[in-house]
């Protein structure tokens, strides 16, 4: 039981696929801007990994090889055009600001690296464990970036006003700055350097040491 | 509990049948064929793509067709609800089905002589429309003010009444912004003349910047503009800054969208093209003659 809450929790902070495998960024940029839909966004998301992982790992001894890729992708295409058609029936204002961004989880790097790295090697349930894991993961740093960016770059939360802004009469200059996509890179780039002071065993070997020269080593000699 | 037992019998029956059945046989020793070859063989990647895909097509299908009619539902629903938000008729609570079979009359209106026409009103679709040769015109690129490209020969257009008085006129409106083609609606006085209100009700323009375009309170200012100066011309459109409502000539003019230079010109472009002659102004000039 203990290896099933280390599979689901691991991602969270120890192993989270933004922080530490920076893996699907590009969603983490485009969705944040608001609470609401990085919510919807991150919900999707868990489902789509936790099913598919799920889907993968039941058929993973029979997946032709030359194939893998291609099999992998079906499955997970076939599971985002279902949760697309399901927010589009029953969340379709969210849906509509989310527009092409529910359609691009099929490219999510996410998805496609807890099926290879993972539900190819794995029992179903553990796998659907992993996926809900991997995005519960990723649901966490969307949730915390978009906290920060409606927070500062609109003055709501979940559109609910917070800071009341002046041009409404309130005190609070909005940061613009929040609103746009950039800003999602800094607040992510601040959450990987909080995580890494708190475990400093995320912290990769440098690649290369830089020489030092003050002792006369190496150099002209 | 006996019903129970009764279901589990019946599916054992069927299991029994689908057992005897001689092509659910050749299936099953096909599919223990199949699985028992190694996993890169041909035969089997064939058969294992195949079978992958008449997997997925039937639940992307039945998900697709299951949830049709709701999907349906919605998009009417959420476009009736922008007709009436923009027609200033939606209050939170309100009937949106209800409140538009009373209130709201849709039309179809041929632009080039402003004249009702007869025709299929709840199924026509304008967005189709202009993309179907047979009922567009391709603009050239000085008429393209819009950068729109195309636009349908009849528009629909929607009637707000308060019993027989139509009270103001719903014009579908779009054009291109910065990153997107935005889709509104302009709602008018009876007089052709007076703006009432603004609603984008499909856009993809920044957000926090381009897409205040669908903020109320920028929407308020469009209240009470004029579109048409003396001459003629259509004269409403966005300036840089704030309006100064002292000066003469204020009444053409709305606050621009802060930070969104190139929004503020598309909103404009849209609105000079939807109400110049090559948009509503015959029909606009027939609203007025008529009273």
């Amino acid at each position: 039981m203990s290896d099933t809450k280390k599979v689901l929790t691991d991602p969270l902070v120890n192993n989270n696929p933004i922080t530490l495998q920076v893996l699907g960024i590009c969603s983490a940029l485009a969705v944040t801007s608001q609470m609401s839909t990085s919510l919807i966004m991150a919900v999707a998301l868990t489902a789509v990994t936790g099913c598919s992982s799920a889907a993968i790992s039941s058929i993973r001894n029979h997946i032709p090889s030359s194939i893998r890729i291609i099999v992998q992708m079906t499955i997970i295409a076939s599971l985002v055009i279902v949760v697309d058609q399901v927010l589009k029936a029953f969340l379709y204002d969210v849906s509509k600001q989310l527009s092409v961004f529910v359609g691009l989880i099929i490219t999510n790097c996410i998805v496609m690296g807890r099926a290879e790295a993972y539900a190819m090697k794995n029992p179903p349930m553990a796998s659907f464990i992993d996926g809900v894991g991997n995005g519960l993961g990723y649901s966490l740093i969307l949730v915390i970036v978009a906290f920060f960016r409606e927070l500062f770059g609109s003055g709501k939360l979940l559109g609910i006003e917070i800071f009341p802004l002046i041009k409404d009469g309130g005190w609070y200059e909005p940061n613009g700055m929040m609103l746009l996509p950039p800003s999602a890179f800094f607040i992510i780039g601040c959450i990987i350097w909080v995580f890494r002071q708190w475990k400093p065993e995320q912290n990769e070997a440098a690649d290369f040491k830089i020489m030092d020269i003050s002792h006369g080593e190496g150099g002209h000699h | 509990m006996p019903n129970e037992k009764k279901t589990c019998k019946y599916m054992a029956g069927l299991c029994e049948k689908l057992d005897k059945c001689e092509h659910y046989q050749k299936f099953a020793k096909y599919r223990d064929h199949i699985l028992s070859l190694s996993n890169d063989s041909l035969e089997k990647t064939i058969a294992i793509a195949l079978s992958l895909c008449f997997v997925c097509a039937i639940l992307v299908s039945v998900a697709a067709v299951a949830l049709r009619p709701l999907q349906i539902e919605n998009k009417a629903l959420d476009m009736k609800k922008n007709i009436l938000d923009v027609a200033g008729l939606l209050q939170e609570g309100t009937d949106i089905n209800e409140a538009f079979a009373e209130r709201i009359e849709a039309k179809l209106v041929d632009l080039a002589t402003g004249d009702y026409v007869d025709g299929d009103v709840d199924a026509y679709d304008q967005r189709k429309a202009a993309k179907d040769p047979a009922q567009n015109v391709v603009l050239t690129k000085d008429q393209d003010r819009a950068s729109i490209r195309t636009r349908a020969k009849i528009a629909k257009v929607y009637l707000v009444k308060e019993g027989d008085v139509v009270k103001s006129i719903i014009l579908p409106v779009h054009g291109y912004g910065l990153w997107s083609t935005m889709y509104g609606f302009l709602a008018l006085d009876a007089d052709g003349q007076t703006v009432q209100s603004i609603n984008f009700y499909d856009q993809g323009e920044t957000p926090g910047l381009g897409a205040e375009v669908v903020n109320p309170n920028w929407r308020a200012l469009w209240k009470g503009k004029k579109v048409y100066d003396e001459s003629g011309a259509v004269a409403l459109g966005l300036i840089k800054g704030l309006v100064d409502t002292s000066k003469p000539g204020s009444e053409f003019q709305v606050d621009g969208l802060a930070g969104a230079t190139l929004t503020s010109v598309g909103v404009t472009n849209l609105v000079k093209y939807w109400m110049s002659q090559e948009g509503f102004a015959a029909y606009l000039a027939k609203v007025r003659t008529k009273g």
